[in-house]
C-alpha cells in the first residue's frame, strides 16, 4: 500500500504573529516557517504504518513556491520515500487543495491519505473532510488512534463528548490530532540520505485544477486586547476581588 | 432575503447548547432560520430545537442510518437539504468540524471557519493564527455560505417564546456504507459541561499529576465548575483529551475561569480569551498567562486551592 501526506509548511508555532498595522495582511517577512505540525504527526503515522509493513511507500506532497524544496527535504530526512512538489507561488484555500490532491491521488493511487486536521496558519480545519467528499471515500479526523488491516482502518478519534472509533474502509482519508504519536527527530545521516530521494516538481496549473479560492480576505485586524489586570496576594484578596466582581 | 439552514447537535435525545449559539448567528445574519435534525428518532431533539428564539421551522430526517451521525452519511443528506438556502451554518464543536466541510465539498463551495461576528449576510470575521490575527472574509453572493459559528463568540439565543412547526422531510440521497460507528466512550460526570459552564476551573501542567488533579475536581465541586486543563496536562495523562482548551481542544467563554499551574502558552490562551474574569495562579511569576488574567496570584496551588477551600465554607 502506499500512504500520500499531506505535508504543508507553516509559520513556526512558537512564532506569535503580527498584523501589520495597516491591516493588509500579516507580517511573515522573515520568520521562522517549520512543518506544520500535525503533518508531521501525519508523517510519523505514515512511517510507523511502513514500518509496520502495512505500506510500502510513503509520499508527502508539498504546494508552494520554489524554495518549499528545502521543507520537503526535511521531511524525506524523517524517512518518506519521494516527495511531490506541486510549484505554485499563491496560497491555497482548502477546496483549491482539496481538489489539488484529487488529482494526485488519480494518479498515485493511495490506499490511505493521512492529513493534520488543521494547518496552524489559516487553522480552517478543512481539507482533509473536503477531500474525502470529493473522493467519495470515508474520512476519519481528529484521530488519536490509528490501525490498518483487512482493507480498512480502526480510528480513534478525539470528539467533543470523549473517544469515538470508526472503521473506515480503504482507500480513506485520516486526519490527526495531537495524541496520535510523537514524531522522530531528524538524525544528520538522515539529512545526507534525503539528499539523493527525488522530489517530483509538478506545475499547478498543468494539473488542470478548478480553483475553489472562492474567498475574499478584506481585512487583517490583532486581536483585541484584555487589559492589565491586578495582583493578589493572598487566597483572602483573591476571594474579595472575586466578590467585588460578583463572581462569588 | 437569506434563508439559512443550522445544522442541530445532539447526543442521546438532547440538543447540544451549541446549535442555540448557532441560531443566535444566524439571526444576525437576518431572515428565515430552520434548524435540520437528523437522527434515527428525532421527536425530543427536534421540540427543543422548535423552542429556540428566532427559528421559523424545524426539519426533521428520520433514518436508520442517522442513530449515530457520520460526517460521510450525514452531509450527502445536508447537501440535499441546503437547495434553496442561502446559508447553512453548523457549530464549531468537534463534530460540527468533522461535518460542513464535508458538506461544503459537495456543494462545491469554500467554507468559512469559526465566525466571531456577522459583518453582513456574506461578510464574516474568523481567527486565524492561534487568533493572533482576526480576518474579515467575504463570501461569493452566488454561493451557498457554509460555515462553522465559533460557539464562544455567540450567547445562546433563549428558548422560551418560540414554538416551531416541525416537518418531517425525506431527503433522496443515497448513502454510503464505508464508514462505520463502532463505540463512543464518555466520561460520565455530573459536573457541568465544560462548554457551556458558567465557571471553569483549569489545571496545567503545575498540577504534577493525574491523583493531584483531584484537588482541582474538588475546588470546582465546590464553585459549581466546570473542569478544563491545558495540552501539558493532557498530554501527561492527567486528565482526559476532552478536557483539553485551547488551539486544538475546546474554546470556551465562561464568566470566570481560573487557571492553576497553567504557564499560558498562546495556544491554550487563545481557548480563553472570551472569559468574562480570567484568574491565574502560577508560582512563576513570569509565567505568561498574568499578561492576561485580570487577576494574578503568585503562588503554590496546593497552599493556595485549600485556603480558597476553607474561605468558600
Amino acid at each position: 500500500m502506499k500512504i500520500l501526506v499531506g505535508y504543508k509548511r507553516v509559520v513556526d508555532y512558537n512564532v506569535r504573529v503580527q498584523v501589520k498595522p495597516d491591516g493588509s495582511g500579516v507580517a511573515t517577512e522573515g520568520v521562522k516557517l517549520s512543518a506544520n505540525p500535525f503533518d508531521d504527526i501525519a508523517l510519523e503515522e505514515a512511517l510507523r504504518l511502513r514500518e509496520q509493513g502495512v505500506a510500502e511507500e510513503v509520499v508527502i506532497v508539498g504546494i508552494g513556491p520554489a524554495d518549499l524544496t528545502a521543507h520537503l527535504r526535511n521531511g524525506l530526512a524523517m524517512g518518506a520515500n519521494r516527495a511531490i512538489h506541486v510549484t505554485t507561488d499563491a496560497p491555497l484555500q482548502p477546496l483549491t487543495a482539496a481538489r489539488t490532491f484529487l488529482k494526485l491521488i488519480e494518479k498515485e493511487e493511495p490506499g490511505l491519505v493521512i492529513l493534520g486536521k488543521q494547518a496552524i496558519d489559516d487553522d480552517a480545519n478543512q481539507t482533509g473532510q473536503m477531500l474525502a467528499a470529493l473522493w467519495g471515500r470515508p474520512q476519519a479526523t481528529f484521530a488519536s488512534k490509528l490501525s490498518v488491516g483487512d482493507g480498512k482502518a480502526t480510528v480513534t478519534r478525539e470528539v467533543d463528548a470523549g473517544l469515538e472509533t470508526i472503521e473506515a474502509e480503504l482507500p480513506a482519508v485520516v486526519t490527526t490530532d495531537l495524541r496520535l504519536n510523537e514524531p522522530r527527530f531528524i538524525k544528520l545521516p538522515d539529512i545526507m540520505k534525503a539528499k539523493s530521494k527525488p522530489i517530483d516538481a509538478i506545475d499547478f496549473d498543468s494539473l488542470g485544477v478548478t480553483s475553489g479560492d472562492h474567498l475574499t480576505t478584506t481585512h487583517y485586524a490583532p486581536p483585541p486586547k484584555r487589559s492589565k489586570g491586578v495582583m493578589v496576594n493572598d487566597a483572602a484578596e483573591l476571594i474579595d476581588a472575586l466578590k467585588q466582581k460578583g463572581l462569588l | 432575503m437569506s434563508k439559512i439552514l443550522v445544522i442541530a447537535e445532539h447526543l442521546d435525545g438532547a440538543l447540544n447548547p451549541a446549535t442555540a449559539r448557532c441560531v443566535a448567528a444566524a439571526k444576525v445574519v437576518g431572515g428565515d432560520i430552520d434548524v435540520l435534525v437528523l437522527a434515527e428518532q428525532a421527536g425530543e431533539v427536534a421540540n427543543q430545537a422548535a423552542k429556540l428564539d428566532g427559528v421559523s421551522r424545524v426539519l426533521t430526517v428520520e433514518r436508520a442510518e442517522n442513530a449515530h451521525l457520520l460526517a460521510a452519511t450525514a452531509a450527502p443528506q445536508i447537501a440535499k437539504a441546503a437547495e434553496g438556502y442561502s446559508h447553512v451554518f453548523g457549530a464549531s464543536t468537534t463534530s460540527g468540524k468533522d461535518l460542513m466541510p464535508r458538506v461544503a465539498a459537495l456543494l462545491g463551495v469554500a467554507q468559512v471557519s469559526d465566525i466571531m461576528s456577522v459583518e453582513s449576510s456574506h461578510s464574516f470575521t474568523r481567527p486565524i493564527y492561534a487568533g493572533n490575527a482576526i480576518i474579515t472574509v467575504e463570501a461569493p453572493a452566488d454561493q451557498t455560505v457554509v460555515a462553522t459559528v465559533r460557539t464562544a463568540s455567540w450567547p445562546a439565543v433563549g428558548n422560551a417564546d418560540n414554538a416551531a412547526p416541525a416537518e418531517a422531510l425525506s431527503v433522496d440521497a443515497e448513502l454510503p456504507s464505508h464508514t462505520r460507528f463502532v463505540e463512543l466512550k464518555q466520561d460520565k460526570s455530573d459536573r457541568p459541561d465544560l462548554q457551556s459552564a458558567p465557571r471553569v476551573i483549569s489545571g496545567g501542567r503545575g498540577v504534577g499529576s493525574k491523583e493531584n488533579f483531584e484537588i482541582i475536581f474538588k475546588l470546582a465541586d465546590k464553585l459549581n465548575a466546570g473542569v478544563g486543563a491545558s495540552r501539558a496536562a493532557v498530554d501527561a495523562g492527567y486528565v482526559p483529551n476532552d478536557m483539553q482548551v485551547g488551539q486544538t481542544g475546546k474554546i470556551i467563554a465562561p464568566e470566570l475561569y481560573m487557571a492553576f499551574g497553567i504557564s499560558g502558552a498562546i495556544q491554550h490562551l487563545t481557548g480563553i480569551k472570551d472569559a468574562g474574569t480570567i484568574v491565574a495562579i502560577n508560582k512563576d511569576a513570569d509565567a505568561p498567562i498574568f499578561e492576561i488574567a485580570d487577576i494574578g496570584l503568585v503562588g503554590d496551588l496546593f497552599k493556595v486551592i485549600p485556603e480558597l477551600e476553607a474561605a468558600l465554607g
